[in-house]
């Protein structure tokens, strides 16, 4: 059947799909708006954490980012899951001990002063505000890709849908169209990956798959070390992402950065009990692992495929490159996207894809073989996963299903982010701050318009990407990192941590981190205006900014700790606060 | 729950986390990135040892410490006869 058909009708269903959910599921007070009453089953929670968690860039970025960084790549794997082990052990079950609706009014009981809400309400903002932005754009590109809309009209009906389940159901309505999105964007993924495993190793389990031998008898692997090396590349498995020191920092920042994210947080708020808060980290890390154990295989394999296709043949050979005029169908429609580019730099017709960074080998190859240069001058990692299954011949409702997943994964995310700034404004800035008298019911009114703001807003800086909306794991997990996680651990740990200790170490934390990032990245991103080029030669022991998190957690804790000592004790009746979130009753 | 048996329940707790987070720290920082280059002249299948706990074994390990500390505080809570809800 025709792909555009298939596509628009697979999308068309699962889209019906939430705008029912969003009918069933309304939320008619501020307990269902902002924690779906409080009685969500841990299974269900677990998979709508799920959702919630794998953005557009676990389902579309990720797979990509390992086949280019292979054992690099780790980080990301370990540390977007490691995080988990620190939220059942040191946050879900004492934030839904203390029973309440948002992350900021935590930070602002425990340490019992406005200005630390109010801190923590920038953190979370300006956080959850660049995440989205990358949702509202994966959203747009699908769109334009596969359904041949145009990029603005993707986002607005992205947008739409966000709005009908967010407005009307708030966490309710997220909590079950997470679920469903769940289901779509975890059974695309794997069945992909289950054919290819099968085409290349013909073990049909891809974690299996990915440590298999090929029909050849060599192991998949020690396959792709091979046939990457031969064309200068690292070798697969043991290339790093900078030092030691910056993968050990890396892998941090974005453990603790996942335990300090408040979307991902306040879904622990949903469930009846302390024991379902610690069973909803269990049942969301394995609904996550099955495709963060997954994704690798589909990196390996997709690596190992896009070379297989281009060099044909021996390295070096006359004929052993394929040929530019015979390249695939899939081949054309990337270049139209110009995600995909190829330049005949020496004029054979054939394509020459190597790594011409490598001195050595260029010099080899141009002395030996003619070749004058890269010609694959652009391979966009994120096509990874969207052009696996054209690489690899599959049936066209494979591809389909894969554009709902990814589009799933993409509103799941938004949907929760927009909760958590929505809650924000209405709960910790609204209620909380300038107006406390404010009826319940006039605060899940302004709930709902402050979450329909927020669409409002995101879809606009879609629209018009500021520069930081490059920096969603620098800002947004150095943020949460730096400021958040460590506010929480001192806020559950140390009792003897008092409010203007809080507020200095937060304020320490963040802005070292940030003028870091902006050192090397530029003012928020903006061209021209970084102190230092982002290189390792300039970064401090080699620690990159997306890696800097961690330390500006360190620092936190330092001055709280420091601050602490010098300043009045936290009062009696707090620290029985923290007695009683403690002990679950 | 009387004040001590809430300090005797938390000082548990605290046990029970400092040896969840020491399993954590040597699967993923310990086996995955410091010691991958040793681990990594062992091969399982097709996989080398280092690279395998950085990309597979590391996660799988995570998920079950969470089961296992679950398992556990809820046995704590039994013993302390906490009933929530």
């Amino acid at each position: 059947m025709d792909l555009q058909f298939l596509t628009y009708s697979i999308v068309g269903l699962s889209f019906a799909l939430y705008i029912g959910i969003a009918i069933w599921a309304r939320a008619s007070n501020t307990s269902e708006f902002y924690i779906a009453g409080g009685n969500v089953h841990p299974v269900a929670n677990g998979m709508a954490t799920a959702a919630d968690w794998m953005s557009a860039a676990s389902f579309i970025s990720m797979a990509g980012l390992i086949a280019f960084n292979g054992y690099g790549a780790s980080v990301f794997l370990m540390g977007w899951t490691g995080g988990y082990v620190l939220l059942a052990l040191l946050i879900a079950p004492y934030m839904r001990k203390f029973g309440k609706y948002t992350v900021p009014e935590f930070i602002g009981e425990r340490f019992y002063s406005k200005t630390a809400r109010i801190v923590a309400v920038i953190c979370l903002i300006f956080a959850s505000i660049t995440y989205v932005i990358g949702q509202m754009k994966g959203i747009g590109v699908a769109f334009s890709r596969f359904l041949e809309t145009s990029y603005e009209m993707g986002l607005f009906i992205g947008m739409g849908i966000v709005f009908i389940y967010a407005v009307l159901g708030g966490m309710k309505g997220i909590t079950y169209t997470q679920i469903a999105q769940y289901v779509i964007l975890i059974f695309a993924y794997t069945m992909t990956a289950i054919f290819i495993s099968l085409q290349l190793t013909g073990n049909p389990i891809p974690q299996l798959g990915l440590g298999s031998a090929m029909a050849d008898g060599t192991y998949l692997l020690d396959k792709l070390d091979q046939v990457i090396v031969d064309l200068g590349f690292m070798q697969y498995t043991t290339q790093t992402m900078g030092n030691t020191l910056n993968m050990f920092m890396f892998t941090l920042s974005l453990m603790i950065g996942t335990a300090g994210l408040p979307h991902v947080i306040i879904r622990f708020f949903t469930v009846p009990t302390v024991a379902d808060a610690r069973a909803t980290a269990g049942w969301a890390l394995l609904f996550i692992a099955v495709l963060y154990t997954t994704a690798p295989a589909v990196g390996a394999m997709a690596r190992l495929n896009l070379m297989n296709t281009i060099q044909t043949g021996e390295v070096g050979t006359e004929d052993g490159n394929l040929v530019y005029e015979e390249r695939p169908q899939w081949f054309k429609n990337w270049e139209i996207t110009g995600l995909l580019k190829f330049e005949d730099k020496n004029d054979d017709g054939r394509i020459q894809y190597y790594n011409d960074q490598n001195e050595e080998f260029a010099a080899k190859a141009e002395a030996e073989y003619g070749w004058k240069g890269n010609e694959m001058v652009k391979v966009d990692r994120d096509i990874i996963v969207l052009a696996n299954p054209e690489i690899a011949n599959l049936p066209n409702w494979v591809i389909a299903l894969i554009v709902a997943g990814g589009l799933a994964a993409a509103l799941s995310t938004a949907a929760g982010l927009l909760l958590a700034i929505a809650s924000a404004i209405s709960h910790d800035l609204l209620r909380g701050v300038f107006t406390p008298n404010m009826s319940e019911k006039s605060e899940l009114m302004a709930g709902r318009l402050a979450m329909g703001g927020a669409i409002a807003v995101a879809g606009y800086l879609g629209l018009h990407p500021p520069g930081f909306a490059a920096g969603t794991v620098a800002i947004a997990f150095g943020l949460a990192a730096s400021s958040i996680f460590p506010a929480l651990m001192m806020g559950i740990f140390m009792k003897n941590i008092n409010r203007t200790a809080a507020i200095t170490g937060m304020i320490a934390g963040l802005t070292i981190t940030l003028l870091y990032v902006f050192q090397h990245k530029g003012l928020f991103f903006i061209p021209g205006t970084a102190f230092l080029g982002d290189m390792e030669a300039n970064w401090f022991l080699g620690i990159s900014p997306n890696a800097f998190g961690s330390v500006g957690a360190i620092v936190n804790f330092a001055v709280a700790i420091l601050v602490s000592k010098i300043t009045a004790p936290t009062p009696d009746h707090i620290k029985r606060m923290v007695d009683d979130i403690r002990v679950p009753s | 729950m009387t004040q001590k048996n809430k300090q005797a329940y938390w000082k548990e707790n605290l046990r029970l986390i400092a040896i969840c987070l020491a399993i954590w720290f040597i699967v993923s920082y310990g086996f995955g990135i410091l010691l991958v280059e040793p681990l990594n002249t062992i091969s399982i299948g097709g996989y080398k040892l280092g690279f395998w706990f950085a990309q597979q074994g590391s996660i799988i390990v995570f998920l079950f410490i969470i089961v296992f500390y679950t398992v556990m505080m809820n046995k704590l809570d039994r013993k302390y006869k906490i009933k929530e809800g």
